[in-house]
């Protein structure tokens, strides 16, 4: 007896193929903009939707970052050792009265607790942007794992202004994602939100209440 | 370019209920030179069978209508919803029959009214009614199948003393629906009671239409509610405020 | 509802609802809400037509090779070590899931926003068989603590009031007290769920697009629940209808751009979630186990009738529904289904059977609101047509289940009637002249009549027809 896959598949297939005209992407395609009117579509659509921006200079973001912390009162702030962001955030965090450092270098089951209940920041590097959309693309890996961008409540993402391009499809198509893609990759367009009650916006309703986009 | 004449297919409702919007559609036609020409014995596009998925009676209807139109004339209607039947359903109800192909000729002659006065005749408008505020009801699918939107509202916007109130809510259905507002009278009695709120508070004295079925719905309510507002197709309201007395 | 056999009656449960005012209130204030803010997305009618012409496009491709490419998604997730199960029945689904739970000893279960899991009833099968099973996304968590289903597609609890909302929460939360701050009934959500989230043993999600070319599994949304509940728990089962898939990763991103623009009026999600795979060699998170389940539940069958397959191209955005004057004046509710307004009148009765749901095809004024926003082009008014003609006869071309179910034989006198009056110019005449003489004697008691003057006075005759203006004006014949 043929099992459902067969059988639904089977029902597929006995039908005569729908006709269809290929996709003309033009109107997607012919999204562009200047460097400098990526960073700033990037930064209005972003600030809509109650993002934040910390502009800083290349070579000491770490400090603008530590600095930023301290005054926010954050205690603690998780990050990815193993990455160079990782590292250098490290690196101005030891001195005094700087927030301690929880690095995610364990499985999150070693880590769960800590992670959920007594971290208040969770660092990442942004792998590039979309300027079309005001879009983060988070690319989590054993070094910068899923969660350092979801469970703490305040997300500081560092990102070099030279990635943002133009749309997603633009995005995709360049860096060639059809190839194939890690496990996980999360596109990030602001804090968590909803608008599930009598369609009134709110913040903060399940991942970080506030998202920090450290501009270099 | 301008034919030398035109069919004018009334519909049933102007035909029964409001014959004065029927009559003024032929006067404007008439007085840019077109020789009118009405078939008697036409009834019904056929559109409350269509809808309701009697097709075959539909056909059988539709196609008395199409040996009455006969020549390579335009068929002009004054009705949105009539001319969206007649024009992009009539080939798809004759789809595999001995007279498709007839079904789809006629169906390219169709012509709503106000399409036609505005983009084949060009017509320009004298008003020598006084002062008047009245409000605009877009049937759906006058709007919607028809594209009828810019055209009734460029012939408003021609007549001097009147000034056009807006609805809140211009696009949305007021409930007739053809069979749904008996099959489903207490959503569209809701659908046209928000309506007739509507065309209160815009403060307009006539609620204009180009469709006469819209305006049985409207005005039949407005009536029931004792609203002040009348109803009035756009053919007659324009014909009424620009003939010569 | 009633039983299979029997037959559902959206006239009584659309006019009890047309009684409720603050029902129509929250609907009326939440669908003007959403149609602004859909419409302030598409400023430039070209750029719209463009649009939603490429992503129509884009799902009719997925239809014309479907099942091509449901086998690549199958193969492409199975490399990427994804496991892919079949489901034929709503019920074979819902024993794939609780087998799932049952291998892993999982007895707690957090779950995203999941259209299908709605038609599988996934919640009241897993509690019946001992297993938790959270809403998490906040409407859905809403609805879930007051023992409903949800009221639209997008916003499952756009049916309550805020103070409904704080009134439940204080009722049902422990620790909770009734406020009717959304902030603060929003991070009383927050607490509750966290916990949950935490101790989850199991996460549901949707699929709001799977591409084949990739083995991917794309989840759209804004709360951060969905992430959770993908990311936390050890294992991920997630839902899909076999039509969600399609061939290409860039076909995602012109889909993406009318879903959420057309849905919330948003140009993007807040989060975009692409899911390839299960916890990677060396990562520190992220499920051990990805399970894909592919829902047929009727599909197959709408699939084969080409009159109405195009109702397989939905991304579910519900901007029909938004957009629809009978979805806003009664609510989701009413349609006693899944999937309400527009989309739910064409899908519901197709894969319920017209025996059953020939109520629903008939529920629209054909007004083509839904048609002028649907952003892949789906005909629904030509697909309510289709469902009325077939409902109203049986014969052996008509595909859809339960066809002839909603066959009237008084109506269809009525029609071979109206067909009479309408054929002959004679019998016209003498109709015309009947509603002259005897129309005024109408006082509108019975049937349809009683319909149209509850609310209308009784239309009158003219005095004299167009067919009588047209004579006396001595206007051609031909």
């Amino acid at each position: 007896m043929p099992d459902a896959r067969e059988r639904i598949l089977g029902r597929l297939r006995a039908v005569k193929p729908h006709a269809f005209t290929p996709s003309d992407f033009s109107i997607v395609e012919t999204k562009t903009w200047s460097p400098a009117a990526r960073l700033e579509r990037l930064r209005t659509a972003m600030a809509a939707v109650r993002t934040e921006f910390l502009d800083a200079a290349a070579h000491d973001w770490p400090e603008t970052v530590r600095a930023f912390l301290v005054a926010q009162g954050a205690r603690n702030v998780a990050y990815g050792p193993a990455t160079e962001a990782g590292r250098l955030l490290a690196a101005a965090c030891t001195r005094a009265g700087a927030p301690a450092l929880v690095p995610y270098d364990r499985p999150i089951e070693d880590l769960k607790a800590t992670l959920f209940d007594d971290v208040d920041a969770g660092f990442t590097a942004v792998r590039c942007a979309i300027a079309d959309t005001g879009t983060l693309v988070l690319w989590p890996s054993p070094e910068e794992p899923r969660l350092l961008s979801l469970v703490p409540p305040l997300h500081v993402a560092l990102l070099s202004a030279a990635t943002i391009r133009d749309t997603l499809l633009s995005v995709l198509r360049d860096e060639g994602w059809a190839k194939g893609l890690p496990p996980n990759v999360v596109l990030v367009s602001g804090p968590s939100k909803t608008a599930d009650i009598e369609q009134t916006l709110a913040y903060g309703v399940h991942g970080p209440k506030r998202l920090v986009v450290v501009l270099v | 370019m301008k034919p030398e004449a035109v069919y004018f297919f009334g519909t049933c409702v102007v035909d029964l209920f409001f014959p004065e919007a029927g009559l003024a559609g032929i006067e404007l036609l008439r007085r840019e030179g077109v020789r009118v020409i009405f078939p008697r014995g036409q009834t019904c596009c056929a559109q409350p069978a269509f809808n309701c998925g009697h097709h075959a009676e539909a056909r059988a209807v539709a196609r008395v209508q199409i040996a009455l139109f006969p020549r390579d004339l335009p068929v002009v209607v004054p009705s949105g919803s009539c001319a969206g039947m007649m024009r992009h359903h009539y080939p798809e109800l004759f789809a595999g029959e001995p007279d498709e192909a007839a079904a789809i000729a006629f169906a390219g002659r169709v012509v709503e009214l106000t399409q036609f006065l505005v983009n084949v005749l060009g017509v320009r408008l004298t008003d020598r009614g006084g002062p008047e505020t009245v409000t605009w009801h877009s049937s759906c699918h006058g709007l919607r199948e028809m594209g009828l939107e810019a055209e009734p509202k460029g012939l408003l916007a021609q007549l001097g003393n009147v000034r056009v109130a807006p609805l809140t809510r211009e696009r949305e259905c007021c409930g007739f629906g053809g069979t749904f507002s008996v099959r489903y009278p207490d959503i569209s009695s809701a659908m046209v009671a928000d309506k007739v709120a509507d065309v209160v508070q815009s403060g307009a004295s006539v609620v204009l239409s180009a469709d006469a079925a819209c305006l049985l719905n409207i005005g039949g309510a407005l009536e029931k509610t004792g609203a002040a507002a009348r109803p009035m197709h756009l053919a007659e309201f324009l014909w009424e405020r620009t003939r010569e007395r | 509802m009633s039983a299979e056999t029997g037959s559902t009656d959206f006239h009584a449960s659309s006019s009890k609802a047309l009684l409720d005012p603050s029902l129509r209130a929250n609907f009326r204030r939440a669908m003007d809400g959403l149609m602004a803010k859909r419409a302030a997305q598409f400023p430039d009618p070209v750029e719209w037509d463009a649009l939603r012409t490429l992503a129509a496009s884009i799902r009719a491709r997925t239809l014309a090779k479907l099942p091509a490419l449901l086998e690549a998604l199958e193969a492409r997730c199975t490399a990427n070590g994804i496991r892919v199960h079949w489901a034929e029945t709503v019920d074979d689904a819902n024993e794939i899931v609780l087998g799932i739970l049952r291998a892993r000893g999982a007895a707690r279960l957090v779950k995203g926003k999941s259209m299908v899991s709605e038609e599988m009833h996934l919640n009241d099968f897993l509690e019946k068989n001992g297993v938790e099973s959270l809403e998490s996304d906040l409407g859905e968590y809403i609805i879930q603590l007051d023992g409903e289903t949800p009221s639209h597609i997008i916003m499952p609890a756009i049916h309550k009031s805020r103070q409904q909302i704080a009134r439940l929460f204080g009722e049902k939360i422990r620790g909770a007290e009734y406020t009717e701050d959304v902030d603060a009934l929003t991070a009383t959500a927050r607490r509750v769920l966290r916990r949950k989230f935490f101790e989850a043993e199991a996460g549901v999600s949707g699929v709001n697009i799977a591409v084949a070319e990739t083995g991917t599994l794309v989840l759209v949304e804004n709360e951060g629940n969905g992430r959770m509940s993908t990311h936390v728990p050890p294992v991920h089962i997630a839902l899909m209808g076999i039509e969600k898939v399609v061939e290409k990763l860039e076909d995602v991103a012109p889909i993406l751009t009318v879903l959420t623009r057309s849905a919330t009026g948003q140009p993007v999600s807040t989060y975009l979630n692409l899911i390839s795979g299960p916890r990677g060699p060396g990562e520190k998170d992220g499920p051990g186990e990805v399970h894909l389940v592919i829902l047929d539940n009727g599909r197959s069958r709408i699939f084969a009738d080409q009159e109405v397959a195009a109702t397989l191209r939905c991304i579910r955005c519900g901007a029909c529904m938004n957009y629809c004057p009978v979805y806003t004046r009664v609510g989701g509710h009413a349609y006693e289904a899944v999937y309400p307004g527009p989309i739910g009148s064409i899908l519901t009765p197709q894969t319920e059977g017209l025996a059953k749901r020939h109520d629903l095809p008939h529920a629209s004024s054909l007004c083509h609101a839904c048609v002028e926003v649907c952003p892949v082009k789906i005909p629904i008014t030509q697909i309510l047509v289709t469902l009325r003609k077939e409902s109203a006869h049986a014969s052996p071309e008509f595909l859809v289940k339960g066809a002839g179910g909603g066959r009237d034989r008084l109506e269809d006198l009525a029609w071979w009637g109206w067909r009479m009056a309408h054929v002959s110019p004679l019998l016209y005449k003498a109709m015309s002249l009947g509603l002259r003489v005897f129309g005024p004697l109408l006082k509108g008691g019975a049937g349809p009549l009683k319909a149209w003057t509850q609310a209308r006075t009784m239309p009158r005759r003219a005095p004299r027809t167009l067919h009588d203006l047209a004579s006396e004006k001595g206007l051609p014949d031909a």
